[in-house]
């Protein structure tokens, strides 16, 4: 089945980003979370509390619902560009450095 | 660090009219937005998605640029993904932009942080695929991302808009499972009368009736018991309608019961707030200018109760007109006979709300969910859990946090705060001005000690 979500302008430049040990070639300049959606990921996280999945809600920096680990940082991914080379993990499952 | 007459928080329609009136006037206008590019939520990223998909989005959105081009003047400095997370008396703004802190000063301050979806909490909302209708407009806006098989549940025009986007776009919805009763329609008709004043915005929703007709999309009105369905994501939406059980696979569902004031910013400064029962949402108390009870404070746009775009746009005219007149920019006569127009343009922009406040009531099912129903996504709490809090003792939404973490999260109570609210005063039998809000404090918005240990200190700017 096709993904849940299609793209409009399928055409737009690409540049690949690593998500969850993936490599995924996403539009450059385009919102983060929308990106991962069209590329057909589901679940953004899981929650610390239950460890339910989590994938994005209110796309405008509200409901956090879209945390992800990027470059390290645990952030919004509707509040970000795709850049290329971006590094991005589930939050918390990402590499962990205890020797920093 | 840099002081300006006056500091816009938000550039949407409210915040970017305001900075163009103030900016007539003379004075030094700073606006401050989370996004890259200025429009707010209703004109998103206008500038770039007009020529892609005007068609599609319709002319009340591309009305939006002409907007944003009345930003690029040299007394405007507009700062994109300007993420604000304390406003101090004075004022001082703290925001963090491009991984690092940076702070302004501004004499005077207008809020123009827009509205919230109001939250939705029902069974199976947490579920991925499940995103509020609102969120389905910006992918679509901003990224030109659409759901393929997606069911709209809610009630209010937005769904409408919503539907009739997605058919242009080529993907309908399957269905729109609406939760408005006859009764409300029937009800509403008192309001018909004046409403007829604000007679684009019925002609606008008639026509939106039409192309979902003309698209054969399923409507299914009266809607209760809704639930969405799915393991580890949505599968499918339940519910009943006319006395017969419904469910309908899809892969989204869109939610929307109306959009309520996002009042973090104005609370975090101690403005007064009371309860509005029309819009069934607290709302800033202000005059007729947007001004607050904290001196030097004004508020427009759906910030200061929900009345659209437009609304937005000359509420924001008539509170830089204010703020420029305290500031000595304008006499009170110039003041006034450049506003004279805009109330007059207010109240028709307004005519149309309370027959659609009445035509389009929230849906009862989310205002007091079932027990087991999530209502603080952030730290899973549930009705349940509220209730019980009530049950020994809760008297307010602040409590609330020491019993059980609501509102204690991430969102800082944006997605369940009105629910907490409601809760407390059915079980304790309170009005929802007695019941109370969460305390709000800064940070608004979470700030990494990175970001903060960038920041250029005040004595550091002294010295350069």
């Amino acid at each position: 089945m096709k993904p849940a979500f299609l793209e409009l302008s399928p055409d737009a430049h690409r540049v690949p980003v690593r998500f969850a040990g993936e490599t995924l070639m996403l539009p450059e300049g385009a919102n983060l979370a929308a990106a991962l959606l069209a590329a057909g990921v589901t679940v953004l996280r899981h929650t610390p509390v239950s460890g339910a999945p989590r994938a994005p809600f209110c796309m405008m920096g509200a409901c956090f619902d879209c945390l992800l680990e990027v470059e390290g940082v645990v952030r919004q991914a509707c509040m970000i560009e795709v850049t290329e080379g971006l590094e991005i993990a589930r939050p918390h499952e990402g590499p962990c450095d205890d020797t920093l | 660090m840099t002081r300006f007459d006056l500091a816009i928080i938000g550039a949407g329609p409210a915040g970017m009219a305001a900075a163009a009136t103030a900016a007539e006037v003379g004075m030094s206008v700073c606006v401050l937005d989370e996004q890259p590019r200025a429009g707010g939520q209703i004109y998103r990223d206008v500038e770039r998605a007009a020529g892609l998909r005007g068609d599609i989005l319709g002319k009340d959105y591309t009305q939006g640029a002409p907007l944003v081009a009345g930003l690029r003047q040299a007394v405007i400095t507009h700062v994109g993904g300007a993420v604000v997370w304390a406003i101090e008396p004075g004022f001082r703004i703290s925001y963090t932009c491009d991984g690092a802190a940076a702070q302004i000063e501004a004499a005077r301050v207008l809020l123009a942080t827009g509205a919230l979806e109001r939250p939705m909490p029902l069974p199976g909302w947490t579920l991925p695929g499940v995103m509020t209708a609102g969120a389905g407009q910006i992918l679509l806006k901003q990224s030109g991302v659409l759901a393929r098989r997606a069911v709209l549940v809610g009630s209010g025009p937005l769904l409408y808009l919503i539907a009739v986007q997605m058919v242009r776009a080529g993907t309908p919805p399957l269905a729109l499972v609406e939760t408005q009763r006859r009764a409300d329609l029937i009800r509403s008709a008192q309001h018909l009368g004046g409403a007829l004043r604000g007679w684009r915005y019925l002609l606008k929703g008639l026509g939106l009736l039409a192309e979902i007709a003309r698209a054969r999309v399923p409507r299914h009105t009266g809607a209760t018991e809704i639930e969405v369905e799915g393991e580890g994501r949505a599968e499918a939406v339940s519910f009943e309608s006319r006395g017969k059980h419904h469910r309908i696979a899809c892969e989204t569902v869109y939610l929307h019961h109306g959009v309520v004031p996002n009042t973090q910013a104005a609370r975090s400064l101690g403005v007064s707030h009371k309860w509005n029962a029309a819009q069934a949402c607290f709302v800033p108390v202000l005059d007729e200018w947007g001004q607050s009870d904290v001196p030097g404070v004004c508020i427009a746009g759906d910030g200061a109760g929900i009345g659209g775009a437009r609304v937005a746009e000359i509420a924001g005219r008539l509170a830089a007109l204010k703020l420029a007149e305290e500031a000595g920019r304008l006499s009170a006569s110039d003041r006034d006979d450049r506003a004279t127009p805009l109330h007059a343009a207010l109240s028709v922009e307004r005519a149309a709300r309370p027959f659609l406040d009445v035509a389009y009531p929230p849906y009862a099912g989310a205002i007091a969910p079932t027990d087991t129903t999530v209502i603080c996504r952030c730290e899973e709490v549930t009705a349940g859990d509220i209730r019980s809090y009530a049950g020994i003792g809760c008297l307010g939404p602040n409590q609330t946090k020491a019993f059980g973490r609501a509102g204690m999260g991430p969102c800082q109570g944006r997605y369940c705060g009105l629910t907490v609210t409601a809760l407390l005063a059915e079980a304790n039998g309170q009005s929802p001005d007695e019941t109370g809000y969460y305390r709000i404090r800064p940070p608004l918005k979470p700030i990494t000690l990175g970001e903060l240990a960038s920041m250029d200190g005040p004595e550091k700017d002294a010295a350069g």
